[in-house]
């Protein structure tokens, strides 16, 4: 029997699948109707200062055909009023005890006004706070949002008011919109947090509309810079979580966020470190529904891989992660093509030979029937493989002695004493090559 | 046995409708969409299927990027009968038979996404080609089918003076008059004439070479002249009963349903027709569609060795036409003058003949009356050339031989399309349009060849951007002279 069980800071949820803080959690009816489809948890809509929003709020990025392969909003936090969102809260926690339920917050940075808003938290029956340090547009204008996030000193103190008073576990939600987003994670983790979301979204320009010049998403004429997110955000997402999880200052447990849209993008953050994961975008674009297959998925996985729990598989990719000088020199793949699946296209020839190092031979008609890879020119890149538009038609497959003592960059500085003097040690291409292999 | 031959056998809207294009066009989104799909391959096999050599992946990258007007650009730069090969073309044999998604998944749809690509051009009032300098040469062109509007257009994109001539009011040849126009409306065939006529092509129309204007004045008129006079008419049966009022030519049956009004066309109610070529089929499924209640296609021969393409029948059998094979007319019977029967004989197949195809043999006593109102013949084409008597053309099976850049044995004559080459009536209107652009190649090679090029060619224009002409698809230099390692 396969155990969902999530929990993230002590915010414990019958699955790991959360609706990230955003309009699918705006109020009791969708919770309680995402609860119904099988959602283990929801950070409800921001709740905090009065605001106003505008028409329209949403942009799409749209690619070869698939909508929404990205989504902007320039949308604030909730319009309606703290009361009202926190009774609901608590008529969502009567009606589904188990689902956690997490107040997100976003006051002004005053210290009254943010222990009134996480009493008000405490007592709605929330079962965890999410701190909003990163909402990227509007709010930060107001010195809300990003405006805190950006600064680890704001976003320790902010922290240290809200702890001051958090009767529930308290979630610092960060924004990607730094230069290092380890600085920030520290600084909440030292305000007292006890666990962190990211990645919230990023600072966005959707479009220009080429007959009008109009920017997307357009409000009369004109428009502002958004939060981006969906799909297409996922691999920053990962790579900032597994900044955080590497980091041994933080410590601390992360609900992972940032384009999950199926069970396999789940299982990646799980396993770059996360305990639980929000869904905003892709519930958003397909309704509450699609996470009947998150759940499915991901059980059918852990069985398959004979886990019993998140146990099995979180944290575990997160060793995987090195830094590019200790990555090993010796171990070297090539392109193999399969003759049975090729289709002749010759995409890879035309990317290896403008794109990357010349050495594929193109299907030519009475020259050769398949697409021929010079191994001894391949330097193993994969953009073949990447292109190749059938599955398994090219594989890198590896060549060294996978017995033979690796080497990294770093060692092999320090072994010949100097980057120039590693380099003429290495087996590379030192001199240019000027010919291709079109016939 | 009475004959029952009516007009009006559909009330007016049906028979509209049953005249109206089948393949509808592609809205802007499912354009894109299926433009997506395509891989994008390079050295494509879909170029190398085409007779024109179009550059397939790069129009449909276009057509992905909403840039309809690059899109035709690159279509017409190798085809300038884009609109008409969109339609006609046997795709599955050609490009889309090549394409690389054929074998395991579903080939892209080139054809209609060429259509897409082309079709706004034929409502618009665009000067798709642009003549080059002038050259100071002057070639007539004889017959304005696909032959000859390719060679017109190529040769006026080298800077030529050229003169079509078109016995017909209209021009266009078998893409106006010949394809029934649920396949190709006249209007397309009309709008590629228009096109020339734009880019300086001068047409008289209404003349035929060799009874309005002789043969020999052109000749004296023109630096050169090129025959696409087609071959026009469906040979006779030599049977009995072949001249009663209704019994008919295929290739004027689907004339009539192309310009004049589908409620003044009479059809029977039952009809044969004979042959199982394209146009057989043309011609059965136009009838059915003006009302007839069986049609039936007799050939003698079976399946295997039908000439239509397999599309084509798909097509037919769909609309309710009866194949019968391995039957042959014997003669037509008719009553008053009017048709009321087919007498036909069951036939076998026997050793293949000369051109490989099984021999029809008949079965002794198996004749047999097929009760019909009307018969329209489909047995192929033919043409008379008596006119060109003068010219003393080589000619093989009814059609003039040409050398691969349409010459002739005359020095100032080229021919191309169903009359030339082996080809013949079932040539493709892509091979042909090929054809006709290689022999205004082989022109301009004969007329002052790169110094005319030099002059005439340095400013061709396709849809506003100035496209190199070429005969087919080209190396770059330093492939062709072996720079890189092969």
């Amino acid at each position: 029997m396969i155990d969902l069980t999530s929990n993230t800071a002590g915010i414990i949820s019958p699955n790991p699948f959360w609706l990230g803080s955003g309009p699918p959690t705006n109020t009791a009816y969708q919770v309680m109707r995402a609860f119904e489809a099988g959602w283990g948890g929801a950070v409800w809509k921001t709740i905090g200062e009065p605001i106003v929003n505008v028409s329209s709020r949403l942009g799409g990025l749209n690619l070869n055909g698939q909508r929404m392969v990205g989504l902007n909003n320039i949308e604030l936090i909730t319009d309606r009023p703290p009361e009202v969102n926190f009774k609901e809260i608590a008529e969502v926690k009567k009606r589904f005890p188990k689902n956690a339920v997490i107040a997100s917050l976003m006051v002004e940075s005053k210290r009254e006004t943010w222990h009134d808003v996480v009493k008000q938290a405490n007592d709605s029956g929330a079962d965890g706070i999410e701190l909003n340090f990163g909402c990227p547009h509007g709010m930060s204008e107001r010195g809300m949002g990003a405006a805190v996030g950006q600064v680890p000193d704001y976003a320790c103190q902010i922290t240290t008011w809200v702890k001051e008073v958090a009767t529930i576990p308290v979630l610092v939600k960060l924004t990607p919109n730094v230069a290092d987003i380890r600085y920030v994670a520290r600084a909440a983790v030292k305000g007292g947090a006890d666990g962190l979301s990211l990645i919230n979204t990023i600072n966005s320009i959707m479009g220009v509309n080429l007959e009008t010049l109009e920017v997307a998403p357009n409000v009369d004429g004109r428009s502002s810079h958004g939060g981006y997110c969906g799909p297409a955000v996922k691999p920053i997402a990962l790579h900032m979580l597994s900044q955080i999880a590497m980091d041994p200052e933080v410590g601390v447990p992360i609900s992972g966020i940032g384009g999950i849209a199926s069970w396999q993008d789940a299982v990646e953050f799980i396993a770059l470190g996360a305990s639980s994961t929000q869904v905003c975008t892709a519930a958003m674009h397909y309704g509450f529904r699609m996470v009947d297959d998150l759940i499915d998925g991901l059980t059918q996985y852990l069985e398959q891989k004979g886990y019993t729990s998140l146990a099995g598989v979180q944290g575990r990719a997160v060793p995987r992660i090195t830094d590019w000088g200790h990555l090993n020199l010796n171990y070297k793949v090539v392109a193999r093509i399969d003759p049975a699946k090729c289709i002749q296209c010759n995409l890879c020839h035309i990317a290896c030979e403008d794109g990357a190092h010349q050495c594929i031979r193109p299907v030519q008609p009475g020259v050769r029937e398949f697409p021929v890879v010079d191994e001894a020119s391949c330097v193993g890149c994969n953009l073949c493989s990447l292109v190749c538009p059938v599955d398994a038609c090219i594989t890198m497959t590896r060549v060294d002695d996978p017995t033979a003592p690796s080497e990294t960059w770093s060692q092999r500085v320090a072994r010949t004493g100097s980057s120039l003097a590693a380099w003429e040690a290495s087996d590379t291409h030192h001199a240019g090559t000027t010919t291709g292999t079109s016939d | 046995m009475s004959s029952d031959v009516q007009t009006r056998r559909l009330p007016a809207d049906h028979l509209s409708r049953n005249f109206e294009e089948v393949i509808p066009p592609y809205t802007e989104q499912e354009a894109v969409t299926e433009a997506g799909r395509c891989l994008f391959c390079y050295d494509a096999p879909c170029i190398r299927a085409c007779p024109t050599h179009i550059d397939i992946p790069s129009f449909i990258k276009k057509i992905g990027s909403s840039n309809k007007r690059g899109s035709a650009r690159v279509i017409l730069a190798s085809n300038p009968l884009g609109l008409t090969c969109a339609r006609v073309c046997p795709v599955e044999q050609l490009c889309e038979g090549a394409c690389v998604l054929g074998a395991h998944h579903k080939p892209i749809a080139i054809g209609r996404l060429q259509r897409h690509a082309t079709d706004w051009l034929a409502d618009s009032s665009e000067a798709p080609f642009t003549a080059g300098t002038p050259n100071g040469r002057k070639v007539a062109v004889v017959g304005t089918g696909p032959a000859g509007l390719a060679c017109a257009i190529t040769l006026r994109q080298l800077g030529y003076e050229v003169t079509c001539y078109e016995a017909k009011a209209k021009p266009g040849g078998l893409d106006t008059f010949g394809i029934v126009s649920f396949r190709e409306p006249v209007a397309i065939a009309l709008a590629e004439a228009a096109f020339a006529e734009r880019a300086g092509v001068k047409f008289v129309l209404g003349t035929r070479v060799g009874k309005d204007v002789p043969v020999d004045q052109l000749l004296a008129d023109f630096d050169a002249v090129f025959i696409g006079a087609g071959l026009g008419q469906v040979p006779k049966l030599g049977i009995e009963g072949e001249d009663l009022p209704q019994v008919l030519d295929a290739l004027q049956f689907i004339e009539r349903t192309k310009v004049e009004p589908l409620d003044s066309i009479p059809i029977g109610r039952r009809v044969a027709v004979i042959g199982a070529g394209n146009t057989a089929i043309d011609a059965a499924t136009a009838s059915k569609r003006l009302g007839a209640e069986e049609v039936s296609i007799i050939y003698r021969r079976s399946l295997a060795e039908m000439p239509a393409y397999a599309f084509e029948y798909d097509f037919a059998k769909m609309d309710g036409v009866i194949f019968r094979w391995l039957t042959a007319p014997v003669r037509i019977l008719g009553e008053n003058g009017q048709v009321t029967g087919l007498e036909c004989m069951r036939m076998t197949l026997g050793e293949p003949g000369v051109d490989g195809r099984a021999k029809p043999v008949a079965i002794e006593g198996s004749n047999f009356t097929l009760p019909v109102d009307m018969v329209i013949k489909a047995v192929g084409q033919e043409g008379t050339f008596e006119w060109l008597k003068s010219l003393d053309l080589e000619s093989r099976g009814g059609r003039f031989v040409i050398g691969p850049d349409g010459s002739t044995g005359h020095p100032k004559v080229w021919s191309a399309g169903d009359c030339a080459g082996e080809g013949g009536a079932e040539a493709t209107v892509v091979a042909v349009v090929e054809a006709g652009k290689r022999a205004a190649f082989g022109i301009d090679a004969r007329l002052g060849g790169p110094q005319a090029r030099a002059r005439g060619n340095g400013d061709a224009r396709i849809l506003g951007a100035p496209i190199p002409l070429r005969a087919a698809s080209a190396s770059p230099a330093y492939v062709q002279q072996g720079v890189h390692q092969s």
